[in-house]
């Protein structure tokens, strides 16, 4: 066993409080019912800070090589590109369904029914 | 290599040649889940409604479920300072059998969660949206029912292997599957119960 992965039994159980605390705050969040975006942009936020802190502690991921590193930079890297193109293609799609419910709507085309 | 501890391993990575295995298969695990989420993405943009999770699914079941997984991180990292430290075999047998325990209660919540939903006629073909929450959440589930075999597999080798210096390395493989099991859940519960 390396030096930086001796156990921590003191830091395993502040992670597992912080984690407690933001299941929490993630929970009570939801309950303000934000506008979808922001609420979206804070779950996901809360998220990605507990799974940080499951990876750098509980997985012993601070102070591991630099493959462990490349191998995971090469994976989200991957996962990027993965949620970034159909996204982005997904985004323009609704635009164009906005735009063209916007030129049907009845304001837009009054004397359709008689 | 007959005496050394896994982290001494002598490998051409100077990493042990399990743990990059077991990070590779991790990162291909990644990718899997990765599909799942993107799936949803688009569905649910390009549907013309969607049911806000928190009005048809049950979130307190899913933030019991949370704090049970949570749980179970926390005791299998401890299994694995008991065995890294190599002293006390009755505390790492106790904390896998923790691990084990909250693994099943997993399952069991889900369990109640699912007939919830099947009593009142939610099928994964009812809706788009039951789809990717049955499937999302089902494929979570058979991970969690891999990472109970894993673990109940584990904590019988410590009979055996408890000397072996390469066992707390096994332990680690162990733990780092299951906490990536973590990970997933701690995505999904926002994703489809709160959003």
């Amino acid at each position: 066993m390396s030096e930086q992965h001796k156990p921590n039994i003191k830091a395993y159980l502040f992670v597992f409080g912080a984690l407690a605390v933001l299941t929490v705050v993630t929970v009570s969040v939801s309950h303000l019912r934000l506008p979808i975006g922001l609420a979206v942009f804070c779950g996901m936020l809360i998220a990605a800070v507990k799974a940080g802190l499951v990876a750098a502690f509980f997985m012993h991921l601070k102070g591991e090589r630099a493959l462990i590193f490349g191998v995971l930079g090469l994976t989200l890297l991957f996962l990027a590109i993965l949620f970034v193109i159909p996204a982005t293609d997904s985004v323009a799609t609704a635009a164009k369904r906005a735009q063209a419910a916007a030129a049907l709507s009845p304001s837009a085309v009054p004397a359709e029914h008689h | 290599m007959t005496t050394a501890t896994l982290d001494s391993e002598v490998t051409s990575t100077g990493i042990p040649n399990g743990k990059l295995g077991t990070w590779l298969f991790l990162a291909s695990e990644i990718m899997l889940f990765a599909t799942i989420f993107t799936t949803y993405i688009v569905l649910r943009m390009g549907a013309p409604s969607w049911p806000v999770g928190w009005e048809v699914l049950n979130v307190p079941l899913a933030t019991l479920n949370t704090f049970v997984l949570i749980s179970s991180s926390v005791t299998i990292v401890l299994a694995h300072a008991m065995a890294a430290e190599g002293e006390n075999e009755f505390l790492f047998r106790f904390f896998m059998c923790v691990t084990v325990f909250l693994a099943f209660a997993f399952l069991g919540i889900k369990t109640l969660e699912y007939s919830a939903k099947f009593q009142h006629g939610h099928y994964p073909s009812t809706s788009i949206f039951y789809a990717v929450y049955f499937t999302a959440t089902g494929l979570h589930a058979l991970h969690v029912i891999v990472g109970i075999i894993w673990n109940v597999g584990i904590t019988l080798m410590s009979y055996g292997q408890w000397k072996d210096p390469k066992f707390a390395g096994r332990v680690e493989y162990a733990g780092l599957y299951w906490h990536f099991v973590d990970i997933v859940w701690i995505f999904l519960f926002p994703a489809l119960y709160l959003l």
